[in-house]
């Protein structure tokens, strides 16, 4: 690695420092666009007592639900988890902790995470569970509650193509929390399809620029769906 | 006679106007897409990101990064375009989204909405509903007017936790079309056949009934 070149070569590399304990923002939803190497690596690694940020948690055998089988994450972010066997045994058994969030709070976390602003006022969640012990705040007649930025020790996300920089490209709904995912995580460690030359990427055309990437490598997907509709011709 | 899915879903459609930016949420709210009249425009956006929601894929169209809300495997129109999350959330936050639909579990008469939770069973998550009633200002609730044991789902308060709090103003369901005013349900449409005293019956709310119900058209 050298001046901006992001790129890494391993995922144990892309992965180093990763330790115990720690809190890692990831992008995805559902199982689409999710960093399922990135993910793998953490598996492979068996670091423990993690606090992940994810709207979802995977499903039995694919994504974040792979961390499950091991009891590597301590405490789940986010706003539907209800896809996952394993997360439901674990939450009942009192294994694991999660913390419903609405996602679009949880999106705008991230996103001011990233953004140095500490907190926001939304009206989402006002009067209900998500809102206790939250301050209350009236603006026009209307009531908001503070929520308070997330930012991590680790990002983890999964774009399309990028250039050595770490200029990012998504593809379709495999956008999602990624770019936000990114942004807030101390270091940001983004799996791609494929790396491109820089130059080659059109600036106008980068969705995310590469100052918010520490660590990019190409890797393989498989890309799992978890809910294939089709129509009849 | 209570209305089927589909004439839910009809009805829902009827809501619809052209140039529409519309959030259709899981179940009947998604069908009402089957039922926007030719002549129309209506653009549907997908909370994960997607404005211009088009059919399901053909089977060799099938692609694992074009998803809708509900996790389906979908396709695009003309037109259409992709963002991030915040950015989606921003839209609907920002009131940008012209018609949101979205089922629950109650309603009550202050607009109190709850649609996510049952204590004592399993919390899966809101997903994305609570921010959808908060930021939208035109909103459908679609749901049976009871519960199969004839429990009102209409109710002067919420029992279940809420996903919102006085954000409901219409709500759509099996028997009749209502808005909710001043504290008060007000029954404005009712389903072919169903009689205004059978809805009645079923309202636990407040109910306040006009001289002219109409009978639903489809």
């Amino acid at each position: 690695m050298s001046g901006f070149d992001k790129v890494v070569t391993s995922y144990e590399e892309a992965l180093k420092g990763l330790e115990d304990n720690m809190t890692i923002i990831s992008g995805g939803f559902g199982l689409c666009g999710i960093p399922e190497n990135l993910i793998k690596e953490i598996k492979r690694r068996g670091t423990k007592g993690l606090t992940i940020a994810s709207n979802n948690a995977g499903t039995d055998g694919h994504g974040l639900g792979l961390l499950l089988e091991d009891k590597q994450i301590k405490k789940m972010i986010s706003s539907y988890v209800g896809e996952n066997a394993l997360f439901e045994a674990q939450l009942m058994s009192g294994e694991l902790e999660v913390e419903l969030t609405p996602q679009g709070t949880l999106a705008e976390k991230m996103r001011a995470g990233g953004a140095g602003i500490p907190a926001f006022y939304t009206a989402t969640g006002y009067g209900t569970p998500v809102g206790e012990g939250k301050e209350v705040r009236e603006f026009d007649g209307r009531h908001y509650i503070l929520e308070e930025a997330l930012s991590g020790d680790f990002s983890i996300a999964k774009a399309w193509k990028a250039d050595r920089h770490g200029n990012l490209m998504f593809r379709k709904t495999a956008r999602n929390f990624n770019p936000s995912a990114i942004t807030a995580g101390k270091i940001a460690v983004v799996e791609v399809e494929e790396i491109v030359e820089v130059g080659e990427l059109d600036p106008d055309e980068i969705h995310l620029p590469g100052i918010y990437v520490n660590r990019l490598i190409k890797g393989t997907f498989e890309k799992t769906i978890e809910q294939r509709t089709v129509r009849s011709a | 006679m209570a209305l089927t899915r589909d004439q839910l879903a009809q009805r829902v459609a009827q809501e619809f106007e052209d140039g529409y930016y519309v959030n259709l949420g899981i179940g009947i709210p998604t069908l009402a897409a089957n039922f926007i009249p030719d002549d129309m425009e209506v653009m549907l956006q997908s909370e994960n990101g997607l404005l211009g929601m088009g059919p399901f894929p053909l089977d060799g169209e099938v692609d694992a990064d074009l998803i809708n809300a509900g996790k389906q495997t979908v396709t695009m129109v003309e037109g259409a375009s992709i963002f991030s999350s915040a950015e989606s959330f921003a839209m609907i936050r920002g009131g940008h989204v012209d018609l949101t639909v979205l089922g629950a579990f109650e309603v009550d008469c202050q607009g109190n909405i709850a649609s996510y939770m049952i204590p004592g069973k399993l919390i899966k998550g809101m997903g994305g509903a609570m921010d959808l009633v908060a930021g939208a200002d035109n909103i459908i609730v679609t749901m049976t007017h009871a519960s199969k044991s004839g429990a009102s789902k209409l109710l002067s308060e919420c029992t279940l936790p809420l996903t919102g709090k006085g954000c409901i103003k219409r709500v759509l369901t099996d028997l009749a079309l209502m808005d909710i005013e001043g504290g008060k349900f007000i029954l404005r449409e009712r389903a072919p056949g169903v009689s205004v005293e059978e809805i009645a019956n079923l309202t636990s709310g407040e109910l306040v009934i006009p001289d002219n119900v109409p009978e639903m058209a489809f």
